[in-house]
């Protein structure tokens, strides 16, 4: 057992699928000496070179189209884009490109490449390095994408995505990076969770909390908080595809729902997730899917990203609003 | 030495030396004043000021971050002072000397780092255009602006010049790449100032470009020139030759000013984990402040009393930088709704009109 932080955690399981697998590759802006602006990468120049971890020029829709090319040289490239809000020039490399090869090459073409991406609010920064872009890949065919929530699942997923022949959008909760915890590093890769599947990170009876990322904690302090009622909180991992049957067997246990995100309410998650539910769970439902999430303006300036960000009291607010049916 | 082997390329234009010789360039006269030259170094010393006044609000928690210009302030002053009223300016986010320059109080900056506004002020009424993080983006900004004076007809001796602020980073962008290309076939009036202050963040220039960056210009089809970052007056004088051309219709002009970021890329790096102290040594030696200094004292065009009072105006401002500081206002939670769309929009009036009720819940029972 390691005591890891999430961010360290991430480091490691690339390094040990670095160990594992030479076609693996680090590439991004500031991912060599500096070990990226949030250090994730740090010691992997150091020791694996320049070839395996690359400094490129700065350029995003660069950076994504030559992991295009390497990966059809047979690499497994795993890019870092700096921050949430610098995806978006390599937008048109992600959605046309990345996104569709297999399918535009009959499978003849395969796209193992991870794109990290920290993500999500809550650390006081300027505009852009706050956002939750996660719709956007969702509604993507083509796509995978994945969120972590805790020490553990950054090792193991992080793995995981890489040894995927999908493109795999890995999004870091930047506001969790320092948060603790123990890892089994010495475990198996075969015995840990599937990528895909939905945990259960608190039992409960009365109402299903659904969150992802950095929302998992806030999802947990608020089960805590709530001494009237008995809250499951579901931390969902795979936002695409979703893991639809753990999601479904708590809701027919509890009869609630309650989705948390940091991604602006409409068009969100959340609202797929409603949907879903609401089609198959319908005979269940003791009121209606409740959504917690950002509203549906541009992130603050970060002195009202407290007002912004779905936070303790509007989760509980978004429990007790499932309650009052 | 960041093993661009770039540093001694000879096409370097410098009007004054590091000793503070004014030596001139046949091709860039400057007539300067006794008054102008001490004005120059008045701004340079200022905005030196508030950046570092910045830098310590940052570390007393009263800043998210900050983003200093240390080492950078002849390039932006000489080039911020060659801009007409008229002309307009595209600035990235280092870009507080040309911000100086354009009458952009250093209350407004802060208030974007502290995190109360995205910006805020009104980029008509200054010819200053907001801060850009989105590398390069901008440099599109300004050419399609440019391309807007061009068809106003708004060229000529008294016309209006467009300048572009960037990183020698941002050359690397695709959208810069573009904006290259796009004011060069459209011959736009507009002047690429870019930055090369060496490095971007951890990344030296090696990693961005195999030649020097003014050379690329040539590529596109217009003209580029690498003038010294650090001399003031070369700067002014590259850059008003630069956009006289802009304003008299001869298109684009790409201007690399070689400089070096003395300081971290902002208040949250590290430079120990990627560049060697004798780098900054070496700069230092090269400081644009100095350098202004030791040509007003060496030509008797300023004394003692000169220099005093400077410092005397410098140290009032600081004061006053740091009082503002303080006193910026939180913006009201509800403002989180405003001025997202021109006209009414049901999403955001339904969720302001639920999120104020929710606000006021708590206020009933706090009562
Ligand atoms: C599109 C985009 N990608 C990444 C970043 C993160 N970032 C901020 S500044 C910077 C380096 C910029 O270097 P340069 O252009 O040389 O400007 P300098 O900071 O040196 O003034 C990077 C990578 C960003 N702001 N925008
Ligand atoms: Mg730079």
């Amino acid at each position: 057992m390691t005591n890891l932080t999430i961010g360290k955690a991430i480091n490691a399981g690339l390094r040990a699928a670095m160990e594992h697998d030479p076609k693996v590759l680090v590439m991004g802006e500031d991912v060599g000496k500096l070990g990226g602006v949030f250090r994730v990468t740090d010691g992997l120049y150091k020791d694996f070179g320049a070839d395996r971890v690359i400094d490129t020029p700065l350029a995003e829709s660069g950076i994504v189209g030559t992991a295009i090319g390497m990966a059809m040289r047979g690499y497994r490239p795993v890019v870092e884009i700096q921050f949430d809000g610098f995806f978006f020039p390599a937008a048109n490399q992600t959605f046309t490109q990345l996104a569709k090869m297999r399918r535009r090459s009959a499978g003849k073409l395969s796209m193992p490449v991870v794109m990290r991406i920290p993500y999500g609010g809550g650390i006081g920064a300027v505009e852009h390095h706050s956002e939750s872009p996660e719709s956007y890949f969702l509604h993507t065919a083509g796509l995978r994408v994945v969120s972590v929530a805790n020490p553990e699942d950054a090792y193991w997923m992080i793995q995981q995505a890489i040894r995927s022949d999908d493109p795999v959008i890995f999004l870091e909760p930047k506001r969790r990076y320092y948060e603790k915890a123990e890892v089994d590093t010495e475990a198996s890769i075969a015995e840990a969770a599937p990528m895909g599947a939905a945990r259960v990170a608190r039992p409960g009876t009365d109402v299903t909390l659904l969150a992802y990322g950095p929302m998992v904690k806030t999802a947990l302090q608020a089960a805590e908080a709530d001494t009237d009622h008995s809250i499951e909180v579901l931390d969902l991992r795979s936002l695409a595809p979703v893991d639809y049957p753990t999601v479904f067997e708590s809701v027919r246990k509890t009869g609630r729902l309650v989705v948390a995100h940091e991604a602006t309410l409409t068009g969100g998650p959340g609202a797929e997730i409603a949907a879903r539910v609401t089609e198959e769970c319908f005979y269940h439902l003791e009121a209606p899917v409740i959504r917690v999430a950002a509203f549906d303006t541009p992130y603050p300036q970060s002195r009202l990203e407290e007002y912004y960000l779905p936070d303790l009291d509007r989760v509980l607010d978004g429990v007790d609003r499932a309650f009052a049916y | 030495m960041s093993d661009t082997g770039v540093h001694e390329e000879p096409e370097l234009i410098q009007l004054l030396t590091p000793e503070g010789e004014l030596t001139g360039h046949p091709d860039y006269p400057l007539e300067i004043s006794a008054d102008e030259a001490r004005a120059l170094y008045r701004d340079l010393v200022l905005v030196r000021r508030v950046d570092s006044e910045a830098v310590s609000l940052q570390r007393q928690g009263e800043l998210g971050l900050w983003a200093s210009l240390l080492g950078q302030e002849a390039a932006q002053i000489g080039s911020g002072r060659a801009l007409r009223e008229q002309d307009m300016a595209f600035p990235s986010y280092r870009e507080h000397g040309v911000a100086w320059c354009r009458g952009i109080q250093p209350k407004e900056l802060l208030g974007m780092f502290r995190g109360v506004t995205n910006g805020g002020w009104d980029p008509h009424e200054h010819g200053f255009h907001l801060y850009t993080i989105v590398i390069g983006s901008q440099a599109l900004h300004a050419t399609g602006y440019a391309m807007g004076v061009q068809r106003d007809g708004a060229l000529g001796e008294d016309g209006t010049a467009v300048i572009s602020y960037f990183g020698d980073g941002a050359t690397s962008q695709g959208d810069t790449n573009e904006a290259f290309n796009f004011a060069s076939v459209n011959n736009a009036p507009v002047v690429f100032f870019c930055q090369n202050n060496q490095w971007a963040i951890s990344e030296p220039l090696e990693r961005q470009s195999r030649v020097p960056i003014y050379k690329r210009a040539a590529g596109f089809g217009f003209p580029g020139v690498r003038v010294d970052g650090n001399d003031v007056l070369a700067v002014l004088a590259v850059t008003r030759a630069a956009l006289a051309n802009a304003r008299e219709g001869n298109g684009p002009t790409l201007v690399e000013a070689f400089t070096y970021r003395m300081g971290a890329h902002t208040t949250n790096d590290d430079p120990t984990r990627y560049r060697a102290s004798a780098e900054l040594d070496e700069w230092k030696a090269k400081d644009p402040i100095l350098r202004m200094r030791r040509y007003l004292e060496g030509n008797g065009l300023a004394d003692e009393e000169f220099f005093a009072s400077v410092d005397a105006e410098a140290d009032a401002l600081g004061e006053q930088v740091r009082t503002e500081c303080r006193s910026l206002p939180d913006p009201e939670p509800l403002e989180i709704f405003h001025e997202v769309y021109a006209e009414p929009h049901v999403h955001i009036d339904r969720q302001r009109a639920e999120f104020a009720e929710y606000l006021a819940s708590f206020e009933a029972e706090g009562a």
